[in-house]
């Protein structure tokens, strides 16, 4: 199935995890990141959720900005 | 001397305001903001596409520090507010600097955009300051719609140019009972004092700072430029003359 990921679409296993996507990504450190997940920012319990078609995910960080 | 700025409920002592980006490392930013003793800092929020990122900003900024995320990357007050909002979510508390840019030569903010954004944002809690470029008009109409300071620019972002827009930020300072931040093209500490000496309550730079030989110096020279103009404005500064007049007394002069 097809998931907008960070405003690109994405294809991904079905009932995959968003914390499994993040470890696919290579940016689990959830300390570094955080998601959106529909418009929603989630906690790092929240990650177990699981991804339905054309759900949208932004993995986001703090940068340096001024 | 005891001048606190008091912004969104928080009594402030440094009024040198100090931007993160651009640094060599997040280790030099962090001794930049200790030893100028930065007690306000900006980030910026970015979407991540790969797992390059292994640090987290916000472990090399002192906890005492209050961090205002910025809205850079917002073309239009919908996406400010958007930014604004996930910053808040993801725990950044409800500072926000107001961003808006459309032009992508100059770097110039958006004020109309801006104008809406903050309206918003304000409604819903945040302590907005809102960059913007200086007008007298949309500094009242930011004040209006509830804006806790006005940030207007001194010279386009990054250029270092210093306090291009003087005569229209004096206005601002002198008919909008707000907080005045200057914010962006600051770029030495004379420049931050004579924003200060103006009346400014603040003064916020990035790039003079990061991109100087030795950041950490910089930054102390900063913070230090903006307590002297400070201290002068509050002491009140001689006005100028087009007449020399001595200094010593003009009597007694040892002359046949």
């Amino acid at each position: 199935m097809f998931i907008k990921l960070n405003g690109n679409a994405k294809e991904v296993a079905d009932n995959i995890t968003i914390e499994s996507l993040l470890l696919q990504l290579g940016v689990k450190n959830n300390k570094v990141v955080f998601v959106e997940h529909n418009g929603k920012v989630l906690s790092e319990t929240e990650l177990d959720v699981v991804l339905g078609k054309n759900d949208i995910i932004e993995v986001i960080s703090f940068v340096g900005g001024g | 001397m005891d001048d606190f700025l008091l912004i969104g409920g928080k009594k402030i002592s440094n009024r040198f305001f100090l931007g993160t980006g651009k640094f060599a490392s997040n280790e030099l930013m962090r001794k930049a903001i200790e030893e100028s003793k930065v007690e306000v800092v900006t980030v910026a929020l970015r979407r991540v596409d790969g797992g390059e990122k292994n640090e987290n900003i916000l472990d090399f900024i002192p906890k005492s520090c209050i961090v205002m995320s910025n809205t850079s990357g917002a073309r239009n007050a919908d996406e400010a507010v958007r930014i604004a909002r996930i910053a808040k979510a993801a725990g950044m508390g409800n500072w926000v600097k107001i961003e808006v840019i459309s032009d992508a030569k100059y770097l110039l903010p958006d004020n109309l955009e801006t104008i809406k954004a903050t309206e918003i944002l304000a409604k819903e809690g945040f302590v907005v300051m809102p960059y913007f470029n200086p007008d007298l008009m949309d500094a009242r109409r930011l004040r209006d719609a509830g804006a806790a300071t006005v940030m207007p620019l001194g010279a386009p972002i990054g250029t270092n140019k210093g306090l291009k827009t003087k005569e229209i930020i004096q206005i601002i300072v002198n008919e909008i009972n707000l907080p005045v931040v200057v914010d962006a093209g600051i770029g030495r500490p004379s420049q931050a004092a004579e924003a200060m000496e103006l009346g400014c309550a603040a003064v916020l730079a990035n790039t003079a700072v990061a991109l100087a030989q030795d950041p950490v110096k910089t930054a102390v020279a900063f913070s230090l430029g903006v307590q002297a103009g400070r201290f002068a404005f509050v002491a009140g500064i001689a006005q100028e003359k087009n007449i020399a007049e001595a200094s010593s007394p003009l009597t007694g002069f040892l002359q046949d």
